[in-house]
């Protein structure tokens, strides 16, 4: 009975302690921890990445502590308004659709998407030019789209479920292309890599990251893409009702922003100054 | 919420489609090793063994995850005729549910032979009934009535199963209500409708094998 009693009473006990930590008020930041070099994992498991080293620099300027906590990307806006956390910093696109389900920070950064092939694809080398933006589509970017849909037609193209990249390819730009949906990016490189893709489309730097990482021959192709489907920048999402919290994000990215903490953050992950 | 509804139904039928095709393919695979394992011979007495306790002790997911993106890997076999099986989702997503059903027969299969009472065959063989007959007339059509009540839970695990398709990139019921999701944000709303026709499938297999438990009863 005696034994009973201490294990009831220690278990109490450490739910107790399990509970403070918790019920202090942090405020708990969302992030996949599987799109380097947004965030992505150390080999010790640890979050790492720009947007990890940014929140910690944000939460310092908003005068609280932070936590970070790991969330898959396609449960990320679902998670955000059941209250699992209080913001998204998972490299996740201002789009309109979204807008509708939560608020999002200004943007922090911005980066643009691209095709990826295989080495010696027929994909590889499309004339079209270096960039195309999409939110008010000028004669060279709507050639553009009209060489892409010519040269994917019948080709099945791989993306993240639930991002931009696929509801780009959604949206009938490009025509009717076969995209296949993966649940994370590594899925879609190694299908890439594999061959059971003919292309793939994700921001530019995921891909420059795994043919760095990987050693595989995977290339860019077709133009860099902006604006429209490709929403505005990446920023911190952020419950409708939560106006208090936002308010204090957008004051702290204007902080971060003039000392320049976030183009050197910025500069460090990606290589080059992707922040806005 | 309405609206979603059709393209769940006809997401369901690529459901029903991979339960139907695997569960096909694993009866004969089932089948075979239940005979297998029933062989004197020691060598491929313990290799059906195996075969059964590799793909029942190891989780679906696992199994899927290896067939479709560790074959993937192996730049060996992208260079052999198997690719063109291999490559496609829909092929490694029967592969691996078909061997894993197989696995689970054979068990429901070899258990059901071992219960015919020896009486049985031994009325037969005293009848002059060649033993190949006796075997394809007698033993196969007992163990098939005795093993029904298993078998049916057997394709009730396959088809809620056939899920994990969705992981690798099929558009099943559950890759369907994902992509809902992923487009409206509501997931309480969108499982809950998928996870009523998995429950009304669910229901339909059940009477089914209610059905031909009956049809074949002993006592009928």
């Amino acid at each position: 009975m005696n034994i009973l009693k201490k294990t009831i009473f220690s278990v109490l006990a450490s739910l107790l302690i399990i509970g403070n930590v918790y019920a202090a008020d942090k405020i708990k930041i969302g992030t996949e921890g599987a799109y380097p070099p947004w965030n992505s994992k150390d080999a010790s498991g640890k979050l790492i990445g720009f947007e990890v080293e940014l929140a910690y620099t944000l939460c310092r300027y908003i005068g609280e502590q932070c936590v970070i906590v790991e969330q898959d990307w396609d449960g990320m806006i679902p998670a955000l308004i059941m209250r699992k956390f209080d913001a998204i910093m998972a490299g996740m696109s201002i789009t309109a659709e979204r807008q509708k389900a939560i608020s999002f920070s200004q943007g922090y950064a911005d980066e643009v998407a691209s095709l990826a092939v295989m080495k010696g694809s027929s994909l590889e080398g499309l004339d079209t030019p270096a960039g195309i933006n999409l939110t008010k589509p000028n004669a060279a970017a709507k050639k553009a789209l009209k060489t892409l849909t010519a040269a994917l037609a019948g080709k099945t193209v791989c993306v993240q479920t639930a991002t931009i990249h696929q509801n780009f390819l959604d949206s009938g730009d490009v025509g009717k292309v076969n995209v296949r949906t993966y649940k994370t990016q590594d899925e879609v490189n190694l299908d890439l890599a594999s061959g059971r893709c003919d292309a793939a489309l994700a921001a530019a730097v995921a891909f420059s990251d795994y043919a760095e990482k990987s050693g595989k021959p995977v290339v860019l192709t077709g133009p860099t893409f902006s604006g429209g489907a490709f929403g505005n920048g990446v920023g911190v999402g952020i419950r409708k009702d939560d106006t208090e919290l936002l308010k204090k994000f957008n004051a702290a990215i204007n902080k971060a922003r003039k000392n320049g903490d976030i183009s050197r953050i910025a500069t460090k992950w990606f290589g080059f100054d992707a922040s806005m | 919420m309405i609206n979603s509804l059709p393209k769940l139904l006809n997401a369901a039928a690529i459901t029903l489609k991979l339960l139907s095709v695997s569960l096909i393919i694993g009866l004969f695979i089932g089948l075979l090793f239940a005979i297998l394992r029933l062989n004197k011979n020691i060598f491929i007495n313990r290799f059906a063994y195996g075969y059964s306790y590799l793909f029942r002790g190891t989780p679906l997911l696992v199994q899927i995850f290896i067939i479709y993106f560790g074959l993937g890997q192996i730049e060996y076999l992208r260079t052999t005729f198997l690719w063109t099986i291999l490559k496609e989702p829909y092929w490694c997503a029967i592969i691996a549910f078909a061997l894993n059903t197989g696995a689970y027969t054979s068990e429901i299969l070899r258990s059901a032979f071992q219960t015919i009472k020896p009486g049985i065959i031994e009325a037969g063989k005293s009848l002059g009934i060649p033993n190949k007959i006796i075997f394809y007339k007698i033993q196969i059509p007992i163990a098939i009535r005795q093993s029904l009540p298993a078998y049916g839970n057997e394709i009730i695990l396959m088809m809620k199963g056939t899920s994990l398709a969705s992981t690798v990139t099929l558009m099943d019921l559950t890759g369907v209500a994902k992509y809902i999701i992923s487009t409206t944000f509501r997931p309480v709303e969108v499982f809950i409708v998928a996870g009523g026709i998995y429950l009304f499938m669910t229901f339909i297999i059940h009477n089914i094998i209610k059905f031909l438990e009956k049809k074949y009863s002993f006592n009928s």
